[in-house]
């Protein structure tokens, strides 16, 4: 099947502004899903609020937009009861790690097979730009006017931590890494997260004066550096990229069923 | 037939309503006093194939159920008022996107964190108003094992049929109170199942196209339709709009698909209503007192009737406007400051004559405090 025979193109042109990494990360979620060759009926997609969320409506796959922060809740509830079917949730970091960060955690502690994305462009987008748990110590947002005290934290490391079996992280820059780490969350059976660094012109980019949409890919370039590289050795402060974890372990609806088959049988 | 008598709690009798009705899927969090519900259910549900789980709040437990629902399961979720409190986010969503859901309140008092393993009647509006915006909802409740095992399979039959959550509010004393249950047999009461689309895969679908009765024919998520389900308004496809008349159409739909069968959903009992001067209205477990207070009343010759309710939303107006025409006094008996005592003076052509046994306390109503009350009432003093 075709990239385009997966959208809903009656949606298009979307509604993300020029310069937004998030249809780079469309791109690639769709070039994942292609190269598997799942069916369309397979994919059962999830997501909360935010710009991040509207992705769900320009995929022809079952389509959920849920709850700010509450996608992983509904989307566990999906799986659980039709464990059969793909789970992809994409979220913004304002919606996987602030209102949502508490289902974040526990949903990577289930190790439940759902593969979600984090669309981490630093900034509540969708409401104009304030600070978010992401945008770090420092930088300036519509709610930040003095200059933002709030730290940020590392989803990566806060994923592992949480017990995701498998996670990575790489950004819109790196279009190819996008749809292949997005190919072996899909395939990974457990808990999957990948977080992609999308950048956000509009707001983070303006209000930091990091300059345009093409200057902010090329410091995804210049700033990140393969885990474990040389580089990273000298310069600590570049930004991992690549699969941080990645590893087996009991998934939980595989486990749910060890539960049904032991309650059967002392029945 | 002996082995279909139980003696247990009223939660458990709501857990065996629940099964009964077809129950397959519950997510909860554990809270006082409904947390029976969840530990039966552990061990219930896998036993038949079905699916459990424990959530990390009541935030995650009402968006699982959703979830669930979606996929053409009967689900549940129980908890009390805080817990409650935190459903409502996605109880407005379940309406909104037409989900069927059963969410048991075992009251406690309030509000904040209250009076964990005290009664109280004191959700009867969050119930109703809790989330925000315009909306209808059905909420019941029963006094009783029998009535509560009875009730929970309603609640789960009217869900499905009009596509909605419905709200079970039970209290403290109803939870844990145990009694007998006389467990009906298989096929006594009768189920209903969703309502299933006819139209084939491939073919241009409308999930959120009601059939002129208001009823919504739609298929599992994850089946052969592919649609798109939100929390915004939306139109027959499911896609987002905010086209005025979408936008008119679908709230309007929303409302009157619960409003408009007030009289289908309404379930109520009268004792000795026929020629009662003095009728009390009650629901939930100070239905009991009240009941104690009509029978004792009876044989000394004095005309007391009671009517309980036992679908609280939509309020059933007119039935209360018909069955109180006739009496002096009507006396409503609740454990709140008089939620209900609201509408039934709204309803009646009399509000006058409307009056108010409560407690308030945590302490259970008596028939006692429901003499003392019904003295000051008739001005006989205490």
């Amino acid at each position: 099947m075709a990239v385009k025979d997966y959208i809903r193109d009656r949606f298009f042109p979307h509604l993300w502004c020029p310069g937004c990494g998030h249809g780079i990360v469309l791109n690639g979620l769709l070039h994942a899903v292609e190269k598997l060759g799942l069916s369309k009926n397979e994919i059962v997609m999830v997501s909360g609020i935010g710009c991040s969320s509207r992705i769900t409506g320009y995929v022809d796959f079952h389509t959920l937009h849920t709850l700010h922060g509450r996608a992983l809740a509904f989307a566990t509830g999906v799986k659980l009861s039709r464990p059969e079917l793909n789970l992809i949730v994409p979220m913004g970091d304002g919606d996987a790690l602030a209102i949502g960060g508490n289902h974040f955690i526990h949903a990577a502690r289930r190790n439940i097979d759902i593969t979600a994305i984090v669309m981490n462009n630093r900034t509540y987008g969708m409401t104009g730009g304030q600070y978010s748990p992401l945008s770090g110590y420092g930088t300036s947002a519509t709610t930040a006017p003095y200059s933002n005290i709030d730290h940020d934290f590392d989803i990566a490391r806060l994923a592992a931590a949480a017990g995701a079996t498998f996670v990575a992280r790489t950004t819109t820059y790196h279009i190819h890494q996008v749809a292949e780490f997005i190919r072996r969350a899909i395939l990974h059976e457990g808990f999957s997260v990948v977080e992609i660094m999308s950048q956000c012109p509009t707001y983070f980019g303006r209000k930091n004066r990091v300059g345009s949409a093409v200057d902010m890919m090329e410091q995804y370039k210049t700033d990140t550096t393969p885990i474990g590289s040389k580089a990273k050795k000298e310069n600590p402060a570049l930004i991992e990229r690549g699969v941080f974890v990645e590893k087996e372990l009991p998934e939980y609806c595989n486990e749910y069923n060890r539960i049904i088959e032991r309650a059967m049988k002392g029945h | 037939m002996s082995s279909n008598i139980k003696f247990l709690q009223g939660n458990e009798a709501c857990v065996e309503g629940a099964l009964y009705a077809g129950l397959d899927f519950f997510a909860g969090y554990p809270i006082t006093p409904s947390t029976e519900v969840a530990e039966q259910l552990s061990i219930r549900l896998p036993q038949k194939g079905g699916k459990f789980i424990q959530m990390e709040d009541e935030l995650a437990s009402m968006c699982a159920i959703i979830g669930a629902s979606l996929t053409g399961h009967k689900v549940l979720t129980a908890t009390s008022g805080p817990g409650f409190s935190l459903m409502q986010e996605a109880l407005g969503y379940a309406i909104m996107a037409e989900i069927p859901c059963v969410i048991v309140n075992v009251q406690r008092g309030g509000p904040s964190t209250g009076n964990p393993t005290h009664v109280s009647q004191g959700d009867v509006n969050q119930a109703r108003w809790g989330t925000h915006g315009d909306h209808a909802i059905v909420t019941m409740t029963a006094s009783n094992n029998q009535d509560v095992f009875a009730i929970t399979v309603d609640a789960f039959n009217i869900a499905e049929t009009y596509r909605t959550p419905v709200v079970l509010l039970f209290d403290e004393v109803v939870g844990h109170m145990r009694e007998r249950l006389i467990l009906p047999e298989p096929g006594e009461i009768p189920l209903v199942d969703r309502l299933k689309t006819s139209v084939r895969g491939g073919v241009d679908y409308h999930p959120y196209l009601p059939r002129e009765d208001g009823r919504l024919p739609m298929s599992d998520f994850g089946g052969v339709h592919r649609y798109n389900v939100t929390g915004l308004f939306h139109d027959m496809w499911g896609f987002p709009s905010n086209n005025p008349e979408v936008v008119h159409g679908l709230l309007r739909h929303l409302v009157d698909k619960i409003e408009n069968n007030v009289n289908q959903i309404a379930r109520y009992k009268e004792f000795y209503l026929e020629d009662a001067e003095c009728l009390l209205i009650s629901y939930g477990s100070s239905a009991r007192a009240a009941r104690h207070v009509v029978e004792s009343r009876r044989p000394r010759g004095e005309r007391f009737g009671l009517l309980e309710l036992q679908t609280l939303w939509p309020f059933p107006d007119a039935i209360v406007r018909e069955k109180c025409a006739e009496a002096k006094f009507v006396v409503v008996v609740e454990m709140n400051m008089g939620q209900v005592l609201h509408l039934v003076k709204a309803a009646v052509n009399e509000p006058e004559k409307v009056f108010l046994a409560n407690r308030i306390d945590g302490v259970f109503i008596t028939d006692a405090d429901i003499r003392n009350i019904l003295r000051l009432i008739r001005g006989k003093g205490v």
